[in-house]
């Protein structure tokens, strides 16, 4: 359903890729960062990374739901009534999570097992909440669709690196994949970055390197 | 008895929602800049989640579950209605924090000026809502529920003020500048998860 709406907004608005809009989704990448500069979502990108597949099945499934939520209420926004924005908000995300959640359920059941309930948490995934308050409640759909898009890979950017290097480090293996098996190296995993402690280190160490390159400070 | 004791303890030390979990990192990072707000917060959290999950818990039992509904009609036996379960546990979530959020500014102004803003998120912090999800994954009776909520809303009280507490402190540190704030906290959060892995295993 998503989709059809989409098209016809694509169509209404000649310039959807102008330079601003591109900006749209290239800031979240960098230097408007979800997880490492806006602090959005952290929960779930720290608890779904042990492994690079889940770590990959979740960014899909959070920039569906943030792109087509942003959508929505953008399409909404100037019907909704400010004292029950929030409930209403509430009320589509569930809509599209539970979409998603069946669908996982149904056709990659072990996935879904392992990332228990951090699907459902995507409801109350602050990028989500976070884009639809910032973004989609004063934009026209076309700009709000690129955002949500924008943030979800932002999002899934950090999560694959903080996944690779938990993956290879911890259980010596990307996607599943036996790297140090296959290059003959004996390697025994380090338990500590399959521990939350580990996690928690790595995302700090990718902000530290992020912010070196890009220039972004904080006064304490 | 012996067993809410077991529940409670290892809600707030090994089930930790922070530590273990990383639930409701969004404000746990956001607030914890001032212990004094971040112990109003952390309470807001311990009543919400006290107050959520024993009505979440009676919803999941008599309503949401595989013939639950055959209380009131043998007609119903066959339901099952868990596909709802995200949308009435966000429901009843956001109704619970709006009605604390009426009383406590009918009651203690005070109390609501210092909380202010914090509130209405709590509606959106994901401790909430993964605490209800969780409590459903596990066998527990009403009174279990309830005390596994309590347990782990003071489980999450208790690292967010020791989060603000070392924060205060690291005022008066040198850190180096592109680590600062948000780099050196997630380390921190590492260390302090670190620390709390020794309760592993812990059973009373």
């Amino acid at each position: 359903m998503s989709t059809a709406v989409a098209e016809v907004v694509e169509k209404k608005s000649e310039p959807l890729f102008s330079k601003k809009n591109r900006k749209l989704i290239s800031n979240p990448l960098d230097i408007d960062n979800p997880i490492t500069v806006q602090v959005l979502g952290v929960c779930s990108a720290l608890a779904v990374t042990t492994q690079m597949e889940a770590a990959v099945v979740m960014t899909i499934a959070l920039t569906i739901v943030t792109a087509s939520s942003n959508v929505i209420i953008s399409l909404l926004r100037n019907t909704i009534p400010s004292r029950i924005r929030i409930i209403v908000q509430l009320a589509i995300v569930s809509l599209w999570v539970i979409l998603v959640d069946q669908l996982l359920k149904a056709y990659s059941y072990d996935l879904w097992k392992q990332l228990s309930v951090y699907v459902g948490l995507i409801i109350t995934n602050c990028i989500v909440m976070g884009r639809l308050e910032a973004f989609a409640m004063g934009n026209k759909p076309g700009p709000s669709l690129l955002d949500g898009l924008g943030n979800g890979l932002g999002y899934g950017l950090i999560l694959l690196i903080v996944g690779f290097f938990r993956e290879l480090l911890g259980g010596g293996s990307i996607f599943g994949f036996k790297v140090f098996e296959a290059m003959n190296i004996h390697y025994t995993g380090n338990g500590l970055m399959l521990l939350p402690a580990g996690a928690c280190v790595i995302v700090g160490v990718v902000i530290w390197v992020q912010r070196s390159i890009n220039g972004h400070r904080e006064t304490h | 008895m012996e067993n809410l004791i077991s529940i409670g303890v290892r809600s707030i030390f090994v089930d930790n929602m922070i530590f273990a979990y990383f639930l409701g990192m969004c404000s746990y990072l956001a607030v914890s800049k001032k212990v004094k707000t971040a112990f109003g917060l952390g309470l807001a959290v311990v009543f919400v989640l006290g107050v959520t999950i024993p009505i979440n818990w009676l919803i999941q039992q008599y309503v949401l579950n595989l013939g639950a509904l055959s209380w009131i009609s043998s007609d119903f036996a066959s339901v099952d209605l868990n596909f709802l379960q995200f949308i009435v546990f966000i429901a009843v979530i956001a109704a619970m924090v709006q009605l604390t959020e009426m009383a406590v500014e009918k009651f203690s102004p005070a109390l609501y000026g210092s909380l202010g803003i914090f509130l209405p998120l709590i509606a959106v912090n994901c401790a909430i809502l993964g605490g209800s999800l969780f409590m459903v994954g596990r066998p527990y009776n009403l009174g279990e529920a309830t005390v596994y909520g309590l347990g782990s809303g003071i489980g999450w009280l208790l690292a967010i003020v020791a989060l603000a507490g070392v924060r205060e402190k690291m005022k008066y540190s040198n850190v180096p500048a592109p680590l600062r704030g948000l780099g050196i906290t997630f380390i921190l959060v590492g260390l302090m998860s670190l620390g709390f892995l020794s309760f592993l295993g812990f059973a009373i």
